[in-house]
């Protein structure tokens, strides 16, 4: 690892180990509200990028690939069958391709909630979003060695 | 405002072009990237401006209350801005590949296709 | 009738692997479907003789919901041509299966040839302007494909490019033409707009419709001075020629004229047109025919005097020359689809490819020496075949002919005199005589294959000869009434007395003859035609396709020159100029020039903004070009919150962060600024730049006073809840309205992403090595 890129600073690494997991549950909260408060997929996708690039910076390229656990390709892949799935069952119903599917539960903690094809559609962008930032910055910091 | 915003991705426009003209490739990366903001602006302003009315629902009504900013030009920027990141990342590692290649960053020296 | 069109496509798909499978049996076994097709058209005469005015059409839906059908129309015209097609199609796709046996790119063969038979049979057959030229165009293709069929000969190539140039160039003044008769008629039918040959006449683009027409049927009939295709075609396999090149394609120009003649013919310059282009087509035909040597040139060159002939015909109208021009058709169409197919036998057998090499072969080849004899005469219009006939029709038409009848009468003699000479080169001269030196020395003679479509077709021409009158009284009589536009009376007949015609006819016989012994002295008297074919048509096509080779060159040179700045200096400067026009031309557009209501912390932003802008540009320092960028960029995002915009402000700040990053990352590995550009020019970019900045301003303002349509985002803002359940309208559009453009959208950063990737693999891979 070449140490231009790395800032060798223990506060902000400590600050990182820390950052990483809260900035991470933040996105998964920024995309669930994203449907009714500003938020969403694009967001959230990015926030999370941002985290890992973080950790990136403060640590080094493997521990942040340590830390995603998938390789970013994988969420390319996973993003883009999760939105195309997303379109698929609407034409089960006789539908135009991508007429949004709602299924209304009645859960007992949570009260009524629905859920639908479009926040599976978001969760596909998530992850086409993480997935496409980290795979251009990973492989941009790896040349660099 | 609106004038003064028309006047504003004016002034990008200029810069943007000006920087896409010259023979260095960085300056033609920093081109595109001051073009792109030109052009998400103008289509933000051009759906108008309006302060304090997002588009968004209050909590149990149906319809957002009185008049609020056009939601589609947001959703196009939104999704340009995203996707204009993927794009100029693409044009950066393109162009530094061609840097390695031509040892040079002037494109009067790229003009051949079998470099 | 749509299956029968459009069987020999489907036939050609499996024609590969029907030779495959049969081997040396295929011709004979692909050669049933023309024969079928055939036994179906003929099938049409005793209806057609019932059917109201002579036609009978036939309509199938093609794409119903757009009201689109295809039309067939059935006349006497049309089933002459389609008999014609599948007649002599059964012999040259068996012919052609012993012809070119063992050649490794038979199946190929079969597919095109196949093909290009449904291609003509739909042109003669449509009813439709529209499908009518799509068949014209495909009969092109495939005969280009043909006539390349050596493509490893470069001469092929050549000759097939020439002939597909010439034909598309003809077809596209076609297609204009059709278009503006179907306008001017209101239909795109034939059967429709052949009973409203007045309007066309008297219509302002008669001449301009006219001339377009012409220009593609002469192209595809290789009239002068269009004709220097056809000879060159002969490259193709003989087969091809006496199919494509004297029987069937070339007569296409010569069909739709004849087809067309009730609508645009009778006017002055209808019968210039076609009786002077036909005339002197007839004659330069012939003469260059009598000048050549080689077998396939001296048939071609004859091959071009008889479409000149037919022209002139058409031309001259009348109800005598409609039924010349039909007989003639007829008795062209068997005489010269023997003779080519004798002159592949001469090829096949003895190697020979010049009449020059020739000589005494009625020994070893006794049976084709008799039926080239036969068709030879028929050629030479001599009694009893039915070319003698045609001739005897042909004099009697030019005599009479209301305009012009001197001009054409003394070209038509002259050049019967030297068909009577070409005709006596191909029927006496390879078979009599000394024994010649032949490449080959025929062992036997020609295979039945080779030797049916020979006999049959000249022993045609002796039989309807004979019965003249059987054949006048149906379908020549029918055709040349659809032609004419109005019933014909029968007339034909082998003896029609002592008169004018038959005394022209004798005449043309004892100088053809005596032309003939002189062949030697005709060819070095002439001699002095090579000058003028330097400076014919031919070169002048030459000079035409090198012209635009060097023009394109020019203008690649001139507009691609590899700076991507001139690239776009001439897409700026351009846009600015014509925006620029239609803003200051545009009375309606109004600028309203409003700078109330701006709040001081919204002018110290834009100001920011700008001054950061500035920087980026004017900068020397890599760093802080990217450093003033992202202010540019925070500013931008500050503005969409201020103006009601969370989602995009947000994005916009994390896509800014990220994008300073990879900046960062990729730039400062690329070397640092240098000043490259002269101040001069660097003052002209700014100027330019400004300029575009401006137009892009005025043009914003121009648009804000304008709506031509309703925004579509208040139904957005409508249903967002009711239907979307969502209270983020934006959100909801992007995941739900429109989640397929979304899609589309991922999957480009996806793309984007993947392309980066690959690069930098790539690279560290090369490396490695």
């Amino acid at each position: 690892m070449s140490p231009q890129f790395t800032l060798q600073s223990l506060i902000l690494r400590t600050a990182a180990h820390f950052l990483l997991p809260l900035l991470l549950i933040f996105s998964v909260f920024l995309l669930l509200r994203g449907h009714n408060e500003p938020g969403g997929g694009f967001i959230a996708g990015l926030v999370a990028a941002s985290a890992v690039a973080l950790y990136m910076f403060a640590l080094d390229i493997r521990s942040a690939k340590r830390v995603l656990r998938f390789e970013p390709r994988d969420l390319l892949g996973w993003g883009l069958l999760f939105g195309v799935i997303s379109g698929v069952p609407a034409v089960f119903m006789g539908q135009p391709f991508f007429t949004s599917q709602w299924l209304e539960l009645t859960l007992p903690v949570l009260g009524d909630l629905k859920v639908g094809t479009p926040l599976l559609f978001d969760i596909g962008v998530y992850l086409v979003v993480i997935g496409g930032v980290l795979l251009i910055l990973l492989s941009l910091a790896e040349a660099e060695e | 405002m609106e004038t003064l915003m028309a006047f504003t991705v004016g002034g990008l426009f200029a810069a943007a072009i000006y920087m896409m003209l010259r023979r260095s490739i960085v300056k033609l990366v920093i081109g595109l990237v001051l073009l792109s903001n030109a052009a998400n602006l103008l289509l933000f302003t051009q759906a108008g401006l309006l302060r304090g009315a997002p588009p968004l629902v209050p909590e149990g009504a149906m319809q957002p209350a009185g008049v609020v900013a056009d939601p589609l030009a947001q959703a196009l920027i939104l999704t340009a801005i995203v996707i204009g990141f993927g794009v100029l990342a693409f044009a950066v590692v393109l162009i530094h590949r061609a840097y390695e290649v031509v040892q040079a960053d002037d494109m009067d020296q790229m003009k051949d296709t079998d470099t | 009738m749509l299956l029968a069109v459009l069987s020999g496509f489907l036939i050609a798909a499996v024609a590969p692997w029907v030779h495959r499978g049969l081997g040396r049996h295929s011709g004979w076994a692909l050669a049933a479907l023309p024969a079928v097709l055939f036994i179906y058209f003929a099938s049409f005469l005793p209806a057609l003789r019932e059917a109201d005015g002579g036609r009978i059409i036939m309509e199938y839906d093609w794409i119903p919901s757009l009201g689109i059908q295809l039309t067939f129309l059935v006349d006497g015209l049309s089933l002459l041509f389609a008999l014609l097609i599948s007649g002599i199609g059964f012999f040259v796709v068996a012919y052609a299966g012993r012809y070119l046996e063992g050649h490794r790119d038979l199946g190929r063969f079969y597919v095109l040839i196949l093909a290009f038979m449904a291609s003509m049979l739909g042109l003669v057959l449509s009813s439709n302007l529209i499908s009518l030229f799509v068949f014209w165009e495909l009969t092109s293709i495939t005969s280009y494909l043909l006539i390349g069929y050596n493509h490893e000969d470069a001469k092929a190539r050549k000759s097939a490019l020439q002939g597909l140039f010439v034909t598309v160039a003809g077809g596209l003044a076609l297609l204009t033409g059709l278009v503006m008769m179907a306008l001017v008629g209101g239909s795109y039918e034939l059967h429709e707009l052949l009973t409203s040959g007045d309007i066309f006449r008297e219509h302002d683009w008669y001449l301009a419709i006219l001339l377009l027409v012409l220009l593609g049927c002469f192209t595809k009939s290789a009239q002068y001075p269009f004709h220097f295709w056809l000879p060159n075609a002969m490259a193709a396999p003989t087969p091809v020629s006496a199919y494509l090149h004297s029987a069937t394609m070339v007569k296409a120009g010569v069909y739709l004229m004849a087809r067309l003649n009730p609508s645009l013919g009778g006017t002055e310059a209808w019968m210039l047109l076609l009786g002077l282009f036909g005339a002197v087509t007839m004659f330069v035909g012939i003469f260059l025919s009598l000048r050549s040597t080689g077998v396939k040139q001296v048939l071609a060159y004859s091959t071009v005097m008889a479409l000149g002939t037919l022209t002139m015909l058409i031309g001259v109208g009348t109800e005598t020359a409609m039924l010349a021009a039909m007989a003639f058709l007829l008795a062209h169409s068997l005489y010269k689809g023997a003779l080519f197919l004798v002159a592949g036998i001469l090829d096949h057998e003895a190697g020979c490819k010049d009449f020059l090499q020739t000589g005494g072969l009625r020994r070893a080849l006794p049976v084709t020496t008799v039926f080239a004899g036969l068709a030879a005469l028929s050629l030479a219009g001599v009694l009893p075949m039915f070319g003698f006939v045609a001739k005897e029709l042909l004099f009697e038409a030019v005599l009479e002919a209301p305009a012009l009848a001197g001009l054409f009468s003394v070209l038509a003699v002259i050049s019967a005199v030297m068909v009577v000479a070409v005709a006596a080169i191909v029927g006496i001269r390879p078979w009599y005589g000394p024994r010649a030196d032949t490449p080959k020395v025929p062992a036997h003679e020609a295979p039945p294959a080779l030797l049916a479509g020979p006999v049959v077709l000249a022993s045609l021409g002796l039989l309807f000869g004979l019965g003249a009158g059987l054949v006048d009284q149906g379908l020549i009589a029918w055709a040349a009434a659809a032609v004419y536009g109005a019933p014909v009376s029968p007339y034909l007949s082998l003896w029609h007395g002592f008169n004018l015609p038959l005394l022209l006819s004798g005449v043309s016989l004892a100088l053809g003859l005596l032309l003939y012994l002189n062949w030697e002295r005709f060819r070095r008297v002439t001699g002095f035609m090579e000058v003028v074919n330097r400076y014919g048509p031919e070169a002048a096509y030459e000079k035409t396709m090198a012209g635009m080779v060097w023009l394109s060159e020019w203008q690649t040179r001139v507009l691609q020159n590899g700076y991507l700045r001139y690239y776009l200096l001439t897409i700026l400067i351009s846009t600015v100029g014509l925006v620029m026009v239609t803003l200051l031309t545009r009375t309606d557009v109004h600028i309203d020039l409003d700078l109330s209501g701006i709040l001081v912390h919204e002018a110290f932003i834009v100001a920011v903004l700008l001054m950061a802008a500035l920087v980026s540009v004017t900068t020397r320092s890599r760093l802080g070009a990217v450093a003033s960028l992202g202010v540019v960029g925070f500013c931008v995002a500050l503005i969409y919150v201020l103006f009601s915009a969370a989602d995009v402000g947000i994005t916009q700040v994390l896509v800014e962060t990220l994008t300073v990053i990879m900046l960062v990352l990729v730039l400062f590995r690329l070397p640092g600024f240098l000043g490259l550009t002269p101040m001069v020019l660097r003052v002209r970019d700014a100027i330019i730049a400004l300029a575009v900045g401006a137009m892009m301003a005025v043009l914003k303002l121009a648009a804000s006073t304008t709506q031509y349509a309703d925004s579509i985002s208040a139904y957005f803002i409508q249903e967002s809840q009711p239907s979307g359940y969502g209270r983020n309208i934006v959100n909801v559009i992007l995941v739900d309205f429109r989640a397929l453009d979304t899609l589309g959208e991922i999957v480009v950063l996806a793309l984007a992403a993947v392309g980066v990737y690959a690069m930098i693999k790539f690279r560290a891979e090369d490396r490695r090595r």
